[in-house]
């Protein structure tokens, strides 16, 4: 409360002073950065959702059709199959990293010799593009199928566990230094009065520790979710949705996700540009739902300091 | 935690059980190394074998992959180079710039481009890529030297948020001293608030570089591509245009495109930590 009267205060003095001046510099402040937001990011999301109900080889040729598109993209198998991939992907992946990523952190914040060097190994795989860790990856997993006379794209199981070990391995450093961060400002004293009152170590774990790390979890299993959801790179250099199969009529490539799905039936033909931004609009919401739904979910779980 | 000055007998298995681990972790890195030196068919033959004197072929791969696919590979790190730059360099400066007038002039157009922001920040790129492309070609803002706008365009949500939750906490005083010295606002911006943004110019510089460093899809579809390539849509095209890879070569591809990654993460490994824990918590 106290802060919030002195930032009131503020803004009166502000107004005279800083604020005036400032705002005769709009063009040289504001306008560079806000054109090109308009450029890369609003125009385009415009003309996209516009698109959506239309057919169209390039922007200009673009007819409208209403809401076709959208049956299209619903009822296309290889797009409801991408859909339960990535779900189930998600599921795996945000328990899978945030588990593993939580654990070390939490060894590494012991007193432990080495731990400095342990995390600068842990979180390294982050600092490599995707497409590369792709293509690394599926030379390893085809040299251990290998052995036993198979290959990484042979069976869709190989490949939707091959990308979960992938992007665990590059995720779990980067969470791993939230966590890290957020056990480091567990409260000193809580700990201690936890353990003068008798808690064991999990009770401490549990009861203590967690609920104060609480942030870091939100942050951990939105930014998990977010990237499963929205990971491309990846997908495609390991194995680019193979295997394929025919299966109502239609190809379905078995171990697409959501984001190849729409980037790979834009380049079927360009009746299917319509259908392709229809789908890209339908992630779109997708996405932003479950960001905004696992936001409401995990804050309301978090202690108040 | 403090209250354990000396190392415990359980501390010293973990730490072990802990060297383990990271030995398995680096696994993938040592397996592009060792396959770099070795030929092509070895490589199929037996991906985890070390080279011996017969699949030995020394800095051959790495001859080859400078050349590999008709495209020199410097020429494109150094589109990379010259992209990352740029980008990170005008991201930097004006976002910097508008979070200061969002942060101090609080009227509707700023509120209304701050949630504007939050609002980009959750839209996947899948989203806008097609309208994107065909809005950036007509710009023309399909080279190494323009597509940096559409860089700042894009990244433009984290930054401001990033920089706008800091300056929130700066406080003002510092900046109303300056105003009554008879600072202009670009003097007071430049000469006072920046130097003290320095620890999330850090964060943010340092997040919009791993992102456009390794960044494939966006210039895959803005770049001219006959003509310019970048590190990750190289790698992407030396394996994804022939019939059979020579995945030797390949891996001394991958390997000089990492190379200089670790070389800097070498360097900058506090930076870069603290700056991604930093960043992540605001976030």
């Amino acid at each position: 409360m106290k802060k919030k009267s002195v930032k009131n205060d503020n803004s009166t003095v502000n107004s005279l002073l800083v604020r005036r001046p400032i705002q005769r510099w709009f063009p040289l402040f504001i306008l560079p950065t806000f054109l090109c937001f308009i450029i890369g990011f609003i125009w385009p999301f415009a003309q996209g959702i516009y698109l959506s109900f239309c057919t169209f080889n390039t922007p200009k040729d673009a007819t409208w059709v209403g809401v076709q598109n959208y049956v299209k993209a619903v009822t296309d198998p290889g797009f409801t199959n991408a859909f339960w991939n990535t779900a189930k992907f998600a599921v795996v992946s945000i328990i899978l990293i945030n588990v593993l990523a939580f654990s070390i952190a939490y060894a590494l914040t012991q007193k432990m010799r080495g731990a400095n060097l342990f995390r600068t190994v842990f979180f390294m795989p982050n600092l490599i593009g995707g497409v590369v860790l792709g293509y690394i990856w599926s030379m390893i997993f085809d040299a251990i199928l290998k052995q036993y006379n198979t290959y990484l794209t042979a069976n869709a199981k190989y490949g939707f566990w091959g990308l979960v070990i992938l992007v665990a391995w590059q995720q779990i450093g980067y969470m791993m230094i939230i966590y890290i961060a957020g056990l480091q400002a567990v409260p000193g004293d809580m700990l201690e009065a936890a353990k003068i009152d008798g808690a064991n170590g999990w009770q401490t774990l549990f009861r203590v520790i967690i609920p104060n790390v609480m942030p870091s979890i939100t942050i951990c299993t939105f930014l998990t979710l977010t990237n499963s959801f929205k990971l491309f790179d990846q997908n495609m250099a390991l194995t680019g949705g193979a295997p394929e199969i025919m299966a109502q009529g239609a190809k379905i490539k078995m171990t697409e996700l959501l984001a190849l799905n729409i980037y790979s039936t834009y380049n079927i033909n360009k009746n299917w540009h319509g259908v392709a931004q229809a789908k890209a609009v339908v992630f779109f919401i997708l996405v932003a739902v479950l960001a905004i739904a696992q936001q409401a979910a995990t804050r309301s779980k978090e202690v108040q300091q | 935690m403090k209250t354990k000055e000396r190392y415990s007998a359980g501390s010293t298995v973990l730490s072990c059980f802990f060297v383990l681990l990271c030995a398995v972790w680096i696994v993938p890195i040592f397996e592009v190394i060792i396959n770099s030196f070795k030929s092509n068919n070895f490589v199929n033959l037996d991906a985890f074998a070390l080279p011996n004197a017969e699949s030995f072929v020394g800095w051959d791969n790495y001859v080859k992959g400078m050349t590999f696919g008709n495209y020199p590979f410097l020429k494109s790190v150094s589109y990379s180079f010259i992209i990352t730059v740029l980008s990170v360099f005008l991201i930097l400066l004006f976002t910097s710039m508008s979070a200061w007038y969002i942060a101090r002039v609080n009227n509707r157009f700023s509120k209304g481009f701050y949630y504007l922001c939050l609002f980009s920040m959750i839209v996947p790129f899948q989203m806008v890529m097609f309208t994107l492309s065909f809005t950036a070609d007509q710009l023309k803002l399909n080279t190494p030297f323009t597509i940096p706008v559409v860089y700042l365009g894009f990244g433009a949500g984290l930054a401001i948020f990033m920089f706008v939750g800091f300056i929130k906490g700066l406080p003002l005083e510092i900046e109303e001293a300056a105003a009554i010295d008879g600072c202009s606002p670009v003097q007071t911006f430049f000469l006072v608030v920046l130097p003290m943004l320095k620890p999330t110019l850090i964060s943010v510089g340092i997040l919009q570089t791993m992102w456009i460093w390794n960044d494939y899809l966006l210039p895959y579809l803005v770049l001219d591509r006959t003509k310019y390539m970048t590190i990750p849509i190289h790698v992407q095209y030396l394996k994804g245009s022939y019939g059979t890879v020579d995945l030797g070569a390949t891996m001394a591809v991958i390997m000089m495109s990492i190379i200089p990654i670790i070389i800097v993460y070498m360097f900058c490994q506090k930076h870069i930590i603290k700056g991604v824990a930093a960043g992540a918590v605001k976030g």
